[in-house]
């Protein structure tokens, strides 16, 4: 019973960075449809600004924390306008290699920048482990899951509560529509840009902080991941992505507990595939047929 | 029919052409082992390419997970020539390659296939990933570390000859009653099942076809390197087949061979930019996307028959 | 005449919606049937239960053809097709970036059995089967006179030409049945007519059963020799042009409650 809890905890805290991530790609995914690939290495962008600011400037867990979020947004929005936004209108395909080719490009050109050497993240935080009955938790475990809760349901206000959220929910709904009404469609699709990589930038702070190590190809397996997360609650769905997140981040640890972690990663992947062919809209998703 | 012969005979004198022309070069010292290699990577990319331009440009289907097939031949590749030394074993190797990918690509495509697009993109790479962590875990493929001194039975002769074969087996299917099927499910799925085509099974036939080349394209790479680790056929392997494809054209044979080549030069000069290289190439596909999402050549192809044509054409004229 | 397809009590609900309720109806060898109905009825909907792009809830739909009976409820659209039920579509659907000649070869493609190695090793006979294809496919353009534009894209054609090409790569599939879908929608009065002559040529060459959903009435009047009405998923009356036009029940659905 304690190491289910154990792993309860453990399971929670990689769930809140897979579901920080997820929610990027959710809310880009309903708003153009686009699978965001390059929303893994902004996360891992995130991890190097924390590592770079905390290491030269002396950034506290929480500046470095709201900086990296202020970076993450940048790249987004930079990104977004330079490669996707000259493709809105094109083939789903054609985007999706941009995608591919715009994550290509940070991870190596990060790797060339910096090299692709593993470097462990300073500790801004000194770690506690508390015992709960028998369960350890340890402060940055604690720091993680609440950072991640605050952020997410700050999100969710934004998205129900403010203006720029409805106008948000509008363009996903239909583009066209909302432009009719006098919505500024680049506008909101950047903000989406902005908000979903900001939460990739947190999480990037927050896992080197997790596991003390970052290097350029980070990005990679966690995004991948996370994008499973969004799928399998329901893609378009905020909710939908924190559930998942979590779902997967405990997968995950499950399978390491029980000796299996050389094969966790493709335990993700069969879950993907299962989870596209029985619940193709996930668990708070809806389900879209081609009309005849 | 008679049409048909001269262009069917012009590709194979064009074939055996490339092969005398090959031959010479590296007789005389022109090609030295450096630029066979080179020669070698682009035969078997083109192997590789050829088969996803089926799967991606004619039947729409978007795989990210060929990789994944080219894994599956190479180790079996590894794993029997190690035990059987001959020549005999190397194509044995391969056949049992093939076999092996098609029944993977049966178990992989006939649940995935049903997806559309993006998700089936992501359904194929999460299962090339499989694979190669399944390979990556067991001991008869040595894991992680990869297997070395497979003996050598591929020289750059066998990967052009196989390069033609897997070649001319998939421009013939293209141009027959199945390529025809393949073509009309890209374009439109409900109006190909109103015509009496069974979608399914003609996605399922594509899908196959171009894994059971790319596990031929494994095999060789795994006898001509002679060094494989499951590393080599992670999502970044699938990626780089994939630039091959949409740089040259998708839907486009004659431009997978103009980019692989292309591409396989360029690598070659580049190689002493180490990462650097792979930036370029990023952003290469990046502005092929916006400026030019159709590739080098779109769909042209390079017909023979076409050209014929057109020379009898002029000559009526002129007559 | 007999009996070629039986439809009985076939339903389709929508999750609580229901899209076509209890319809029962026949359609009798070489004979032109049009199902008409206001917007909404339910007429798409029933075309595709009748041609398996929609599975129906219950119900049955029976071919009686010359090949012998075959029920078609959980028949896949390919399967239903091969028997011989082809169909166009409301908002073409053309194989838009392949020829004209391809569209029509494509739908040839389960008559002709060539196999994958005869292909790859191109024998002798995979030429033959290319050839005797082509040539029949050329025939068929030539009767709609599509011959002289086999090798242009099918995303090029004019619109109402696209039209007449759904329908001959429909008739190329030997169809026993065939179903067209609003054939006259965004044709102007004389591409209208052009239609017409066609439909009833199609229907008479090629002895063939005609099932067909229009919403122009001048159309309708003058080709069908029976006309199914349907209004809110179920049908509203049977009958002769005459009858039909003559029908309360039918104006008031078309024209409203005080008409």
């Amino acid at each position: 019973m304690q190491t289910f809890f154990q792993q309860i905890i453990n399971g929670l805290s990689l769930g809140s960075i897979y579901a920080l991530l997820a929610l990027g790609y959710t809310m880009v995914y309903g708003i153009i449809k686009l699978i965001n690939f390059a929303h893994g290495d902004i996360y891992m962008l995130g991890a190097f600004w924390g590592y770079y600011s905390i290491n030269a400037w002396h950034f506290n867990f929480i500046e470095a924390l709201l900086s990296s979020m202020v970076v993450g947004a940048i790249s987004g929005v930079i990104i977004e306008y330079f490669a996707y936004r000259p493709l809105r209108h094109s083939p789903r395909i054609t985007a999706l290699i941009t995608a591919i080719g715009v994550s290509f490009f940070l991870e190596n050109g990060m790797a060339y920048l910096f090299t692709s050497d593993t470097r462990s993240f300073p500790q801004v935080i000194q770690q506690h482990n508390y015992n709960i009955g028998g369960v350890l938790i340890s402060n940055i475990q604690i720091l993680i899951l609440v950072t991640a809760c605050i952020l997410m349901v700050l999100l969710q206000l934004i998205i129900k509560r403010t203006k720029m959220g409805k106008a948000m929910r509008a363009v996903s709904v239909d583009a066209d529509a909302a432009e009719l009404v006098g919505i500024n469609i680049n506008r909101t699709i950047s903000f989406t840009f902005a908000l979903g990589s900001s939460m990739a930038g947190a999480a990037g702070v927050l896992i080197g902080l997790y596991y003390n190590s970052i290097d350029p190809l980070m990005g990679m397996t966690p995004g991948i991941k996370a994008f499973v997360a969004a799928v399998l609650g329901g893609i378009g769905s905020v909710p939908g992505a924190s559930l998942g997140g979590f779902l997967i981040g405990m997968l995950e640890t499950l399978f390491q507990s029980i000796g299996l972690s050389a094969y966790k990663d493709a335990v993700v992947y069969v879950v993907l595939i299962i989870i596209l062919l029985i619940l193709p809209a996930g668990i708070f998703g809806k389900n879209v047929k081609e009309k005849v | 029919m008679k049409a048909n012969l001269k262009t069917n005979a012009i590709w194979l004198g064009l074939m055996i052409a490339g092969y005398y022309l090959m031959n010479t070069l590296i007789l005389v010292g022109v090609i030295n082992s450096f630029i066979e290699n080179m020669l070698v990577t682009i035969g078997i990319n083109i192997i590789l390419a050829v088969g996803l331009n089926l799967i991606i440009g004619f039947a729409g289907q978007f795989s990210l997970g060929h990789a994944g097939f080219m894994a599956i031949g190479a180790y079996a590749s590894a794993i029997i020539t190690n035990s059987i030394n001959s020549p005999i074993g190397f194509y044995i190797s391969m056949g049992v390659g093939v076999v092996l990918a098609i029944v993977i690509a049966l178990v992989v495509g006939i649940p995935t296939l049903r997806l559309r697009g993006d998700y089936l993109a992501i359904a194929t790479m999460g299962a090339a990933e499989i694979i190669r962590i399944i390979i990556n875990n067991l001991k008869i493929t040595n894991g992680a570390a990869g297997m070395f001194n497979i003996p050598q039975f591929a020289d750059w002769a066998t990967v052009y000859i196989m390069m033609c074969l897997t070649t001319i087996v998939i421009v013939n299917f293209i141009h027959s009653r199945g390529g025809r099927a393949v073509m009309s499910v890209r374009e439109d799925e409900i109006a190909a099942e109103a015509m009496g085509i069974n979608v399914f099974k003609w996605k399922l036939a594509a899908f196959v076809l171009g894994a059971s080349t790319a596990a031929i394209s494994g095999s060789l790479h795994a006898s001509f390197l002679q060094t494989i680790a499951p590393n080599d056929f992670n999502i970044m392997s699938s990626i780089s087949i994939l630039i091959i494809v949409v740089l040259g054209g998708v839907g486009s044979i004659t431009g997978t061979f103009v980019a692989a080549t292309v591409l396989g030069v360029i690598d070659t000069i580049l190689q002493n930019f180490g990462t650097l290289r792979m930036v370029i190439y990023a952003v290469a596909l990046i502005l092929i996307m916006i400026f030019k999402p159709s590739g080098i050549l779109g769909t042209w192809e390079l017909s023979f028959s076409r050209i014929l044509k057109r020379i009898k054409v002029k000559r009526g004229v002129s007559e | 005449m007999s009996e070629l397809l039986k439809v009985d009590n076939l339903i389709k609900n929508f999750g609580g919606l229901t899209a076509v309720s209890d319809v029962t109806m026949h359609l009798n060898s070489n004979e032109l049937v049009a199902l008409i109905g206001p917007n909404g009825a339910g007429k798409t909907t029933l075309f595709n239960l009748l041609t398996g792009v929609i599975t129906p809830s219950s119900g049955s739909v029976v071919l009686a053809g010359k090949e012998g009976t075959f029920p078609l409820n959980n028949k896949k659209a390919y399967q239903i097709a091969k028997l011989g039920l082809s169909r166009t579509f409301q908002n073409i659907r053309l194989f838009k970036e392949m020829t004209v000649l391809d569209n029509v070869l494509i739908a040839m493609t389960s008559r002709y059995k060539e196999g994958f190695v005869s292909s790859i090793l191109r024998f002798p006979s995979y030429y033959r089967t290319e050839r005797e294809m082509k040539e029949e496919a050329i025939k068929l353009l030539k009767i709609f006179s599509l011959d002289q534009q086999t090798e242009t894209l099918a995303k090029n054609l004019p619109y109402g030409i696209q039209r007449r090409l759904e329908i001959v790569r429909a008739l190329s599939t030997k169809p026993q049945i065939l179903f067209l879908d609003e054939p006259a929608a965004g044709m102007n009065p004389e591409e209208t007519a052009d239609l017409t002559r066609l439909i009833i040529e199609v229907q008479k060459e090629f002895h063939i059963t005609v099932l067909l959903i229009e919403h122009d009435m001048s159309l309708v009047m003058q080709v069908a020799q029976r006309i199914y009405v349907l209004d809110h998923g179920s049908l509203l009356a049977e009958g002769s042009p005459k009858e039909i036009q003559q029908n309360p029940a039918v104006i008031k659905a078309y024209l409203g409650e005080e008409a």
